[in-house]
């Protein structure tokens, strides 16, 4: 199973600012009670926005439409639901940039084929700046390139190879990549002594 | 590398890789495969899509925990979208040939507390879970991640993920806990020290006196809010207390064959000189009984400290601090004791089993809940409820005036009928005091050991457990 080859992707930003926002501030858990993932786009961050009484960025008008979203330090730390990044690849995201990422929401966001990247403190504070200043103009997350432009600046964005590779050749839904193992999934467990009951 | 210089995450990461990925990843095999209804119908969907069977139906197991409501297990349950989910999660596993433990077979619980219980949960293995918390089955030595959906679906069709090996950070507790410190103390003062975000990119190893003294079940709470400190998963090296924990458990091996695992089990333990990328050493004698206070697990004092100052922490952190003062309420400065509560929970997968239920019964016994506070105890599984009942513990809390519950995750979460309600303050014993958490937008979470939940509950404010011990 290929997938659309992710190597660039341009669109207007969005800045949600603030360290450690956890999975459960991105959906909370009562919008978990489903069977599909086809609703959940509709309640992203809907307690901090409640709170927030249209101060939060997804209700700011200048950033509607937004395709990249800018955060902080570990976004999308707590719970493993996937149910986060859908959420917010169901209001319109294609892309995070943010200072660091939980690891169990990367995976979960490279499972969908949402690149993560990152950037230094100083140039997160930058591109936050940039786009706060200017959200109508296009930011572009170029993998290629390892760059973050916007306004007619560049930053240096990071990203791990391998991650990088998956989303360059269309194997981030790793289900065919593991497939393509064959019989060394059975040859590997053979070897496992507790896959055989621990018998001789 | 010399098997004496391996580390356990190294030695077990190698006999489960089935190939190396292009891009330094690895095709890891997984040995056990947990799941539950909230995770799991989409990834069944997924597969049904690809037209594509579950390849090794036998390695996982499903249970239903965090739907379910604790007052009463009745079918159909009472919120449809609960049925919904457990029907599907019914089908699911039927359809596929996996072992269901649900409620009507007694055998029901929070998925990281029945995989203990069972003997599911053995040294060496890998495991996942399509829930955070998965970190909680490394007590046992075994390498345990928690997934998302999309990787549920990865494992129910190739029984592997795709994963990069972490770097492993040994974390030595020495000394000797202080009575009235507990399981819970120690892995929230290494967070504290670490911070929510120091595990990202590594496996901890705990070590040392402290842990080597613990009972499996105080390992299991250790192992178990890794994840909170930023490590995708955490794991103790199995020793005597592991084999004989896992002897005569419905899933552990027998005769022969068990004489051959024990061999495994003890064989996969950090050598002797083993290589670790980072060490760090923390005094568990000096520690404390602590409480969180304020919105992230490392947010948290000792129980004889003051609330830190603003100004007194380095000028990056002052934007978190200052957002968790306004969430919560409290006044930099002041001691935390003493701090009104509404609600107390005991339970969870980090402290609902049965040792926590007996620590929190021998403060319970000692007064009477006040008509203010709402109090909880929630068994983690239908077994330690059994064994609750026959050691007399629910007649203990009754009579404190704690309501006694049915299994499951109840009140750490939110996604049942056991929430807080507007700005309520709960003493909790579970995992997370993130804004939210416990179900109402607005509500805090205080979290502590199961002991100073009871401590808490029956003096209606936050206290010191220990004065409660003499």
């Amino acid at each position: 199973m290929s997938e659309v080859i992710r190597k660039r992707i341009e669109g207007r930003g969005c800045v949600l600012r603030g360290d450690d926002i956890d999975t459960d501030r991105i959906i909370p858990a009562r919008f978990l009670r489903c069977v599909t993932f086809d609703d959940v786009g509709e309640h992203a961050f809907e307690d901090d926005r409640e709170q927030a009484k249209g101060d939060h960025p997804f209700d700011d008008e200048r950033y509607r439409g937004a395709k990249i979203l800018i955060v902080g330090q570990n976004f999308g730390c707590g719970s493993s639901r996937e149910h986060a990044p859908q959420a917010l690849m169901r209001s319109g995201f294609d892309a995070f940039v943010g200072g660091s990422f939980a690891e169990i929401f990367f995976g979960n966001c490279t499972a969908l084929g949402l690149p993560c990247v990152t950037l230094s403190p100083e140039d997160l504070s930058a591109l936050m700046d940039s786009v706060t200043v200017g959200p109508d103009e296009q930011l572009e997350v170029d993998l290629e390139a390892r760059e973050v432009r916007h306004r007619g600046t560049s930053w240096a964005l990071a990203i791990p190879d391998g991650t990088r590779d998956q989303l360059f050749q269309g194997t981030w839904n790793a289900t065919a990549v593991l497939l393509g193992a064959g019989d060394a999934i059975e040859a590997t467990a053979e070897q496992l002594p507790y896959v055989k009951g621990f018998q001789a | 590398m010399s098997p004496t210089r391996k580390n356990l995450l190294n030695k077990v990461w190698d006999a489960h890789t089935v190939r190396e990925l292009p891009g330094g990843q690895t095709q890891l095999f997984i040995g056990l495969h947990l799941t539950h209804e909230v995770t799991s119908p989409q990834a069944f969907a997924m597969l049904r899509e690809m037209d594509r069977p579950v390849r090794f139906p036998e390695r996982t197991f499903a249970t239903v925990d965090h739907i379910i409501p604790t007052e009463s297990q009745a079918r159909p349950l009472a919120d449809d979208l609960a049925e919904e989910m457990m029907l599907a999660l019914e089908r699911n596993t039927a359809e596929a040939g996996i072992e269901m433990f649900g409620p009507e077979k007694g055998e029901q619980g929070i998925v990281h507390v029945i995989g203990p219980e069972m003997g599911l949960t053995q040294p060496g293995m890998t495991i996942a879970c399509g829930d955070s918390h998965t970190s909680t089955h490394g007590a046992f030595g075994a390498v345990a991640f928690g997934i998302g959906t999309s990787q549920v679906r990865d494992v129910l069709a190739t029984q592997c993920l795709t994963l990069a090996r972490p770097k492993v950070r040994r974390i030595e507790v020495t000394g000797r806990l202080a009575s009235g410190v507990y399981a819970k103390d120690v892995i929230l003062a290494i967070i504290r020290e670490l911070g929510v975000k120091g595990g990202v990119g590594f496996a901890y190893e705990y070590g040392g006196p402290v842990i080597e003294a613990m009972t499996l079940e105080e390992r299991l709470t250790v192992c178990n809010m890794s994840i909170e400190g930023g490590a995708r998963c955490g794991y103790i090296n199995p020793d005597d207390a592991t084999i004989e924990y896992l002897r005569g458990r419905k899933y552990s091996p027998e005769g022969a064959a068990w004489d051959r695992a024990e061999a495994y089990w003890r064989g996969v333990a950090s050598g002797p000189d083993a290589h670790y990328d980072e060490r760090i050493t923390l005094d568990g004698s000096a520690l404390a009984p602590s409480v969180t206070w304020g919105i992230n697990p490392e947010q948290s004092i000792s129980i004889d400290e003051n609330l830190p100052r603003v100004d007194a922490v380095v000028a990056e952190n002052r934007p978190s601090i200052e957002e968790a003062y306004a969430y919560m309420g409290l006044t930099p400065g002041e001691p935390i004791t003493g701090t009104k509560i509404d609600v107390a929970f005991i339970g969870s997968c980090t402290n609902g089993r049965i040792s926590d239920l007996r620590e929190a019964a021998k403060i319970a016994q000692q007064g009477q809940v006040p008509a203010h506070v709402k109090a909880l105890v929630v068994p983690g599984s239908q077994a330690v409820a059994r064994q609750a009942e026959a050691e007399g513990l629910p007649d203990v809390f009754r009579a404190a005036g704690f309501q006694w519950r049915e299994a499951g995750c109840s009140m750490c979460l939110a996604m049942n009928p056991d929430k807080l309600v507007g700005r309520e303050i709960c003493a909790s014993s579970s995992n997370r005091n993130f804004k939210g958490r416990q179900g109402s937008p607005t509500g805090r979470t205080l979290l502590m050991s199961p002991a100073m939940v009871a401590a808490a509950a029956i003096r209606g404010k936050v206290s010191d457990v220990r004065e409660l011990l003499q």
